[in-house]
């Protein structure tokens, strides 16, 4: 609507810039997992080096950065399975609840049960649906009611309404995205306190990857969540805080920046998050 | 339903929308009670609001930039949140016109009346109306709404001439009622801008049902 503006009184005030409202990384207390001077070796390879980090209860952390910048390293130290590769070692620590998983004496299937993990690609057990779930219950002697407790997963994962007529069905006849979440209510049904999950989308087409992203919303209420994403718009759209890896020139990874996502993606501090997020590098 | 979050964030957006547009319409009301009722404290305060409305507009266009950045809304929900951040501009421009009557209200009750306000007034009213009816249009979807809502702006105009001749009667009869003619003049102006204003809301509530910029009702002013 372009009119002429008659002539009339200036009835402008000076515009204040509202600040943004003070977001800053998670305090000592509110961090689940705290990382100190993280750096991780395949045998003479340094592949992350010197990373610090909080990781906020109840919140979803994404992990982005380029190809080979030490993110799905960095997740597997999370939860002790950095060191099942042979010739792989740790430094530094990892607080999960104020206590050291790597200090002597902790049982890493211990650290695995609290800290669960989801993968690349869905890899249920060549069992039935009910076992998949069943599985982790099992082996931790659950002495409840296993149904119920199978059910209460499959609920929580967002996929009892697609498997409660066939729970005896191989798990391998379901679609990749309701393979994936069955992975996702295996790893929920010991109860665990973190789940990591590393490109748990990546081989899932894009309406799968919404229902796993909607998933991790509704998760996240209960449990804190780690992901790592190669796909930048995924950690935008679905977590809480951002951290960012990147390689310098020994090609082991470091964090560049970490702070809440919509501080990353409107307005990050670091220039090199910012060539990163705007296609730059990478 | 998948996306709920981009949802989630869409629907808070529009309704924060909302709220600044009453906020606005309040403003608006409230400035034409000030004039007419001489009431200095009120002209005041509707002019310490208007910081509000502005930092309102500009706590929604933060949460767009954000849904923007990190949702990646496309086709219906990218038109929505750029309508938003067109009407919320025109928004904080209402506010500022508001904020110019209860400024025209604080000298003009200094000075002896004029004469009973009847046609401003009525200006007000249609303004106001249109205004919330367009941010209906724009909560209904309905481009319709939107259309019959922007030809009201004729009404606006016609009053808007009336209020002109007659306080120009009123300065070439007295010359000692320039002062106090002219001030009225501007509250008429920034009515009729408003008014203007509302129809600008009306192309938008047509751009987001169909995708299509199309210019209402030019304003013969």
């Amino acid at each position: 609507m372009v009119s002429q503006e008659a002539p009339g009184p200036s009835v402008q005030v000076p515009v204040p810039r509202v600040e943004r409202e003070a977001l800053r990384p998670p305090s000592e207390e509110e961090a689940v997992i705290e990382v100190r001077g993280l750096s991780a070796w395949y045998g003479p390879f340094r592949a992350v080096k010197g990373i610090d980090l909080r990781v906020p209860r109840r919140r979803i952390t994404a992990i982005i950065g380029p190809s080979g910048s030490g993110k799905s390293t960095l997740i597997r130290c999370l939860n002790r399975m950095h060191e099942l590769v042979p010739g792989a070692r740790v430094e530094g620590q990892v607080l999960f609840e104020g206590q050291d998983i790597y200090a002597p004496g902790v049982d890493p299937v211990e650290v695995r049960s609290r800290i669960g993990m989801v993968f690349q690609k869905p890899n249920p057990f060549p069992k039935s649906i009910f076992e998949n779930v069943a599985f982790g219950l099992r082996i931790n002697g659950y002495r409840g009611n296993l149904r119920e407790a199978v059910e209460r997963s499959l609920r929580a994962a967002a996929l009892w309404d697609e498997v409660r007529d066939k729970l005896g069905q191989n798990a391998l006849r379901l679609s990749g995205g309701q393979q994936q979440r069955l992975c996702i209510a295996r790893a929920i049904a010991v109860e665990p306190e973190v789940v990591l999950m590393d490109e748990p989308c990546s081989a899932l087409d894009p309406i799968a990857t919404l229902k796993i992203e909607d998933l991790m919303r509704e998760l996240s209420e209960r449990y804190t969540i780690v992901i790592v994403t190669h796909n930048m718009q995924q950690a935008a759209r679905v977590s809480d805080y951002t951290a960012v890896l990147m390689m310098d020139e020994d090609r082991a990874g470091y964090l560049v920046e970490f702070g809440p996502t919509r501080e990353v993606f409107t307005n990050p501090r670091d220039p090199r998050t910012e060539a990163y997020i705007t296609g730059r590098i990478g | 339903m998948t996306r709920t979050l981009l949802q989630q964030e869409l629907t808070e957006v529009q309704e924060e929308m909302m709220v600044m547009a009453e906020m606005v319409a309040s403003a608006i009301e409230r400035s034409i009670r000030a004039l007419k009722e001489r009431d200095v404290e009120l002209a005041r305060q509707i002019i310490a609001d208007d910081m509000k409305v502005n930092e309102k507009r500009y706590g929604i266009e933060d949460r767009c930039l954000e849904i923007i950045a990190t949702q990646q809304p496309m086709a219906s929900d990218l038109r929505t949140i750029i309508s938003v951040l067109y009407i919320i501009v025109d928004l904080e421009r209402m506010g500022d016109h508001a904020e110019g009557i209860a400024k025209l209200a604080i000298l003009l009750a200094d000075e002896p009346p004029l004469k009973p306000y009847i046609d401003i007034p009525r200006m007000a009213q249609v303004a106001i109306a249109m205004l919330r009816d367009a941010v209906e249009a724009f909560r209904r979807r309905d481009p319709q709404m939107a259309r019959e809502v922007s030809n009201r702006d004729d009404e606006v105009d016609a009053l808007y001439d009336q209020v002109y001749r007659e306080l120009l009667t009123f300065m070439l009869q007295d010359p000692r009622t320039i002062q106090r003619a002219t001030w009225l003049t501007w509250v008429a102006h920034n009515l009729e801008r408003i008014a203007d204003r509302a129809t600008n809301i009306c192309e938008r509530v047509v751009y987001l049902v169909e995708g299509r910029i199309q210019e209402m009702n030019v304003s013969k002013y």
